[in-house]
């Protein structure tokens, strides 16, 4: 079971485990992390699940898929190389210990 | 907390769904430090209620439709009592009267009691097998049906109607449509975008029927048959979705202002009594993007609603203005709307850049005010980001180009500014 690590935009840190297979917005959601807005339940249509990855694993987690690298673009925190919509990242054992950031601002 | 001693009076919210979870999270979340207790009539914790009509459902835990776990509640000290309804108010005395007959004082209610459907008035609509969808339990219902539903007639070509039938479509029913309007969602979209959702409901073999009354449901101990002004529909399952009401009795009974919700002001106050707030499906308010007042059933309107009543007890009072929006999944299809689009708002429709992708701009006095979208996210998010802005979106910009492409455009030029 990987496990995850949101950094706040107040400086803190929740750490949340979830199964393999789970996509990282419902790992977050489920475990009350504040931040990860998810109007519409992870159907990439409202941008409010934003995240930045951590530079070291970018990589390993990938680019956007081509909906979700238009919808980027209109995000209500800005946009960076390593922006994903955390509903379509789907986490792995091999993502254990992935870092991401929470965005000042979702809506 | 010792027992004996009466807390001090509190917030006290009625309605344990959206609307009321928000008022509550976000009253902890601006450090409101005073009692926050939510009663909540069902039995389940606060939970969303779009996946209800778009998931095929046999069990909760498929649904996962809890706003958030158990904890959040007790990590910040809100007292969550679920299935405990309040009966009564009394906005004289501040207090609120629970069916078990408890008396609870408040320094500020707040009612988020939400909609209920509106029944089915034909003979037979209270025969096994003939069901409504608003609450989790009903949708469980509906689920375990459609494990061996082979006819399935669904009444009302509204938002959940349509999306119960691509439900029952994606489980293998035969699936009719059955609206007595002669368009679907005859009201909720503009007319240019009704043509086209029937066309892609009937592609993927539903069967659409308007200008259609259902005079009443036939059978023995469970439906077999409905029959509607366009003949007999054979069912073993009919799910009705005709729109709701608001649940605003209590403030009604209480003498409150109430037409068709609980009037609010600007603030979503009760215009009768200020210690009184209403949010979210229940309530009728004032809104910059409207003619007159408005109550809308929304996740939006709930959330951001609650949100706003939260900061404002805890001490960031403002207006409510947010932009209205909206969206429904109906299979393979997702129908986006921002803004508040009237009858008489010119629609012009513009094709996606990739096939079934749509969009409907409608402009009043040559602004654009409200965007419908078929398939396409992006340019709903588009449409959110300029119309939140004050600066106008004319008619004229959008020859040539889309939401989109003006929306980059005119971040572009504030860069360079
Ligand atoms: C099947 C379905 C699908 C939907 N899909 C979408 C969608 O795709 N997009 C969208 O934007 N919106 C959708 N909606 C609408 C959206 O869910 C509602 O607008 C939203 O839930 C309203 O929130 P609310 O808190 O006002 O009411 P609710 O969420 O209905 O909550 C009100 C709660 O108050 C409780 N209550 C009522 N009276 C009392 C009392 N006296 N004491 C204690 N508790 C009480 C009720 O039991 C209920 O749980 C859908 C609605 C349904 C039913
Ligand atoms: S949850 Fe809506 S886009 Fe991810």
């Amino acid at each position: 079971m990987p496990t995850v690590i949101f950094q706040l935009p107040d400086g803190t840190e929740r750490k949340v485990t979830a199964a393999s297979g789970t996509v990282l917005m419902q790992a977050a959601v489920s475990n009350g992390v504040q931040g990860i807005v998810a109007e519409c339940g992870g159907n990439a249509s409202c941008a409010t699940c934003h995240v930045y990855v951590d530079a070291d694993r970018s990589e390993l987690v990938g680019g956007p898929n081509d909906v979700e690298d238009e919808m980027l673009d209109f995000t209500a925190a800005e946009r960076r190389p390593t922006s994903r919509l955390s509903c379509q990242v789907e986490l792995s054992d091999a993502l254990d210990g992935l870092v991401v950031h929470v965005p000042e601002e979702q809506v | 907390m010792s027992t004996g001693t009466t807390r001090t009076a509190g917030v006290v919210v009625v309605g344990g769904g959206q609307a009321g979870f928000s008022v509550a999270s976000t009253l902890r979340a601006c450090g409101y430090d005073g009692p926050v207790t939510v009663f909540a009539a069902e039995p389940h914790l606060p939970y969303q209620r779009p996946p209800l009509s778009k998931k095929a459902h046999t069990e909760p835990d498929e649904l996962r439709v809890s706003l958030v776990p158990e904890s959040f509640y007790a990590e910040r000290d809100i007292e969550l009592r679920l299935g405990d309804d309040v009966v009564a108010l009394d906005p004289a005395a501040r207090t609120v009267r629970t069916r078990a007959g408890r008396r609870v004082p408040y320094a500020h209610l707040v009612l988020a009691t939400g909609a209920r459907n509106r029944p089915l008035p034909v003979p037979g609509a209270d025969l096994a097998g003939v069901h409504a969808l608003r609450s989790l339990d009903d949708a469980l219902a509906v689920g375990r049906a459609l494990a061996t539903a082979r006819d399935v007639v669904v009444v009302g070509g509204g938002f959940i109607g349509l999306e119960l039938a691509q439900v029952a479509r994606a489980r293998g029913a035969r699936v009719t449509v059955v609206e007595l309007a002669d368009r679907l969602l005859s009201r909720a979209v503009s007319p240019q975008l009704q043509e086209h959702l029937r066309q892609r409901h009937e592609e993927s073999g539903v069967r659409v029927l308007t200008g259609t009354a259902v005079q009443r449901i036939e059978g023995t101990d469970r439906v077999r048959q409905v029959v509607t002004s366009a003949g007999i529909l054979p069912a073993d399952l009919v799910v009705y979705g005709i729109g709701a009401v608001p649940r605003d009795e209590l403030a009604r009974d209480a003498g409150l202002a109430v037409d068709d919700g609980v009037l609010v002001d600007e603030q979503l106050r009760s215009v009768t009594d200020p210690r009184v707030s209403a949010v979210g499906d229940c309530a009728r308010h004032p809104h910059p993007h409207a003619v007159g007042p408005v109550r809308l059933e929304s996740v939006q309107n709930a959330t951001d609603q609650g949100a706003l009543v939260g900061r404002r007890l805890a001490g960031q009072p403002a207006r409510y203005e947010n932009l209205p929006w909206f969206w429904s999944d109906q299979g393979a299809v997702k129908l986006q709307i921002a803004g508040l689009r009237a009858p008489s708002d010119e629609v012009r429709l513009v094709p996606g850049d990739t096939p079934g992708r749509l969009a409907a701009y409608a402009f009043r006095d040559g602004r654009l005010v409200a965007v419908e979208t078929l398939d396409w996210p992006a340019e709903h998010l588009a449409a959110r980001r300029l119309l939140e802005r004050r600066t106008p979106v004319l008619a004229d910009e959008l020859t040539g180009t889309t939401l989109g492409g003006l929306a980059r455009a005119r971040r572009a030029a504030e860069v360079r500014a």
